[in-house]
């Protein structure tokens, strides 16, 4: 059982966690937010192993991890 | 109070430990060696810090990290080394950090030479670096005002923040002459809130000189220039000899000021009407008691060791309200006090 | 479920200014990771450079000097010579520290100046628009070398570990890379043991980190970490080339 919050407001959807995801379930959503970037969302929740790959990788500290 | 014989950069040295300077950082340059060597000798038997740094640059930065993490920090050149310094004054000046520059005078342009030299002037009291901003600059006249203005320029540098400078030159530096050394200061009494010591108790203390956003960079601008104007306003330091019943009063700072003392002495027996004005700060300049004398009906010689830098101070003081002549000599050449002498005599 | 990532404390929660993609809030975050470990916010000091991370100090919740380019070794100095008790490190660019600041980290090193020096690397001047780095691989194309750097008329890249470790006087120099997530974890080992050295005062530490640029290297941020470990690596060997035996292990 794991998941990762992402803030959306600090995210400036560079896409590192979404190459670092070795269960690629990170995307950029559909949409903006406040600094005019599409923020990253995780697709499937159920499958996130809490390996912090992601937020190792974030340049914006804007992912936690639970576990 | 025991009077003993000391050598100008040795006086200024035991003069700054004295007034609590616990960091020295500095490089190899004549005519101011003896300042970092008296420093080497001396700081490890106050607990301070001596370094001889790889560069005048790197030296007035180490002073930067120093001053502004609470100590009183000091670095000592002598004019190329002084240009080379400016970068970190700039910086220093804008970040607002205590500490004291001692500018042992030679004679330039360029690599110049090892003579005395007033040629400085400009660069010590118009800023000398980027941007627009102040010194606090000292002129000693004499070994003991070498030891009195070296506390003084510590303690006002801590009380404005602000960087002083003490503009000495190569024969005031060398001269030896009989000196009263002040008691210890007591450094508990330094209380510096602002400084980069770690954030214990309290939010960020961050030095800093950077304005990116326009109205950033104004205000603080603003805040320097209101700081300068208090200075202005009440560190004037002057000393006048003679000018109340003089025709002619020589305006002269520093070793100058010692020959045209002698020269006025001349003139004087001779039945001629002459005073002094020695101004002791540089920056701010003394402009309102020249303005008064000439309001007086004085006229002025201002005497340099340099093509004339300070007379051109002068003449804005003065305002055409009287007459201002002068007479100086080029770098290399040290003004005697027979040519001030019949420099008077054509005048009067 | 528990928390097992979160921000550290050091860092502020200001939003960083750096382009998406680069790697500087990486490294950021892992200094802050580092001072949080050793539990250093109350007596650390850090000094910025002139370059991208001239803001560092809005991002670390720790008290800071902004230096002029190049002079942040020189700054540590003093700070850390008037207060030994406090910890001190600069952050500091390929531009700032192996350009215009070459003398201030060669004598820092050489003196054994109790500071830790963060050191990015990423061959290129960032902030002022993408010119030649004294780190800009030979042949790599930048504002200032348009046709790539040309080896025979303007010289080759300083690599500034090898340099420094020619002198007595470092304690602690290792090169790491932010090209993927494992590196990262040993960069942060990296980062928390040049600290620990001087904390244990053994003397200095600079931990050099291959970054990217992608804005300047004109690449996705994920092609520039590719262009890290696939070009930068192999100019730029990983490793320690520097430490105190006598230091104690990191748990990291």
């Amino acid at each position: 059982m794991a998941k990762i919050d992402i803030n959306e407001e600090r995210c400036k959807g560079c896409e590192l966690c979404v190459h670092a995801c070795p269960k690629g379930i990170l995307a950029l959503a559909d949409k903006f937010n406040n600094q005019g970037y599409r923020p990253v969302e995780i697709l499937d929740a159920e499958k996130c192993i809490g390996c912090a790959f992601c937020a190792r990788m974030c340049p914006d500290v804007a992912i936690e991890v639970y576990k | 109070m025991e009077k003993i014989m000391m050598k100008g950069n040795e006086a200024l040295a035991e003069g700054a430990i004295r007034a609590g300077c616990r960091f020295f950082a500095g490089y190899p340059i004549t005519p101011q060696n003896e300042v970092p060597e008296y420093m080497s000798r001396r700081m490890p038997e106050v607990d301070g810090v001596f370094l001889q740094a790889e560069s005048e640059v790197s030296a007035i930065n180490m002073v930067y990290g120093a001053g502004g993490a609470g100590c009183r920090a000091m670095t000592s050149s002598s004019s190329p080394g002084i240009s080379l310094k400016q970068e970190g004054i700039s910086y220093i000046a804008c970040a607002q950090v205590p500490c004291v520059i001692v500018n042992v005078a030679r004679g330039g342009p360029g690599l110049g030479g090892l003579t005395s030299s007033q040629a400085d002037y400009f660069q010590a009291t118009k800023g000398g670096g980027h941007g627009d901003y102040r010194l606090i600059v000292f002129s000693p006249g004499t070994v003991q005002e070498m030891v009195d203005l070296i506390g003084l320029a510590f303690d006002k540098a801590d009380e404005y923040r602000n960087p002083a400078m003490i503009l000495s030159d190569a024969i005031m530096g060398q001269m030896m002459e009989p000196v009263v050394l002040p008691e210890m200061r007591d450094l508990q009494q330094i209380n510096k809130p602002w400084a980069t010591t770690g954030m214990k108790n309290r939010g960020q203390n961050l030095i800093n000189s950077l304005g990116l956003l326009p109205e950033d960079l104004v205000r603080i601008n603003q805040e320097l220039q209101e700081k300068y104007k208090r200075i202005e306003a009440n560190e004037v330091r002057y000393a006048v000899e003679d000018v109340d019943d003089a025709d002619l009063v020589l305006v002269a700072y520093g070793t100058s000021s010692r020959i045209a003392r002698s020269a006025m002495g001349l003139a004087r027996k001779e039945g001629k009407k002459v005073g002094l004005l020695r101004p002791i700060t540089l920056w701010p300049f003394p402009k309102q008691p020249l303005a008064d004398l000439a309001a007086a009906g004085k006229r002025f010689l201002v005497v340099e060791m340099s093509v004339g830098q300070m007379v051109e101070d002068v003449i804005l003081a003065v305002n055409d309200r009287s007459k201002v002549d002068f007479f100086g000599v080029p770098n290399g050449a040290v003004p005697t006090v027979r040519q001030v002498y019949n420099r008077i005599m054509e005048i009067l | 479920m528990q928390k097992v990532f979160e921000r550290p404390k050091a860092l502020s929660d200001k939003k960083m200014h750096y382009c998406p993609g680069c790697t500087h809030g990486i490294v950021h975050r892992l200094v802050a990771e580092a001072i949080d470990h050793f539990g250093l916010q109350e007596k650390t000091i850090g000094v910025a450079p002139v370059g991208c991370a001239v803001l560092a100090y809005e991002y670390f919740n720790l008290d800071f000097q902004e230096a002029a380019h190049g002079r942040a070794p020189a700054v540590a100095t003093g700070i850390k010579r008037v207060l030994p008790e406090s910890v001190v490190f600069t952050y500091q660019g390929d531009g700032d520290l192996a350009s215009i600041g070459l003398a201030e980290i060669v004598h820092a090193a050489t003196r054994g100046e109790k500071i830790t020096v963060i050191f990015i690397n990423n061959a290129i001047y960032g902030m002022t628009g993408g010119q030649m780095a004294p780190t800009t691989l030979p042949g790599q194309k930048t504002t200032t070398s348009p046709y790539g750097r040309d080896t025979s008329r303007v010289g080759f890249p300083i690599r500034v570990c090898e340099l420094l470790n020619t002198l007595d006087g470092p304690a602690y120099l290792a090169r790491v890379s932010m090209h993927d997530p494992k590196n990262v974890l040993q960069a942060g080992k990296a980062i928390k043991k040049a600290f620990q050295v001087q904390l244990e005062g053994k003397g200095f530490s600079l931990v050099e980190v291959l970054s990217s640029c992608p804005t300047n290297w004109g690449m996705t941020p994920n092609q520039a970490l590719k262009w890290v470990e696939e070009k930068m690596v192999p100019y730029y060997p990983l490793g320690v080339f520097r430490t105190p035996e006598e230091v104690s292990s990191c748990d990291a």
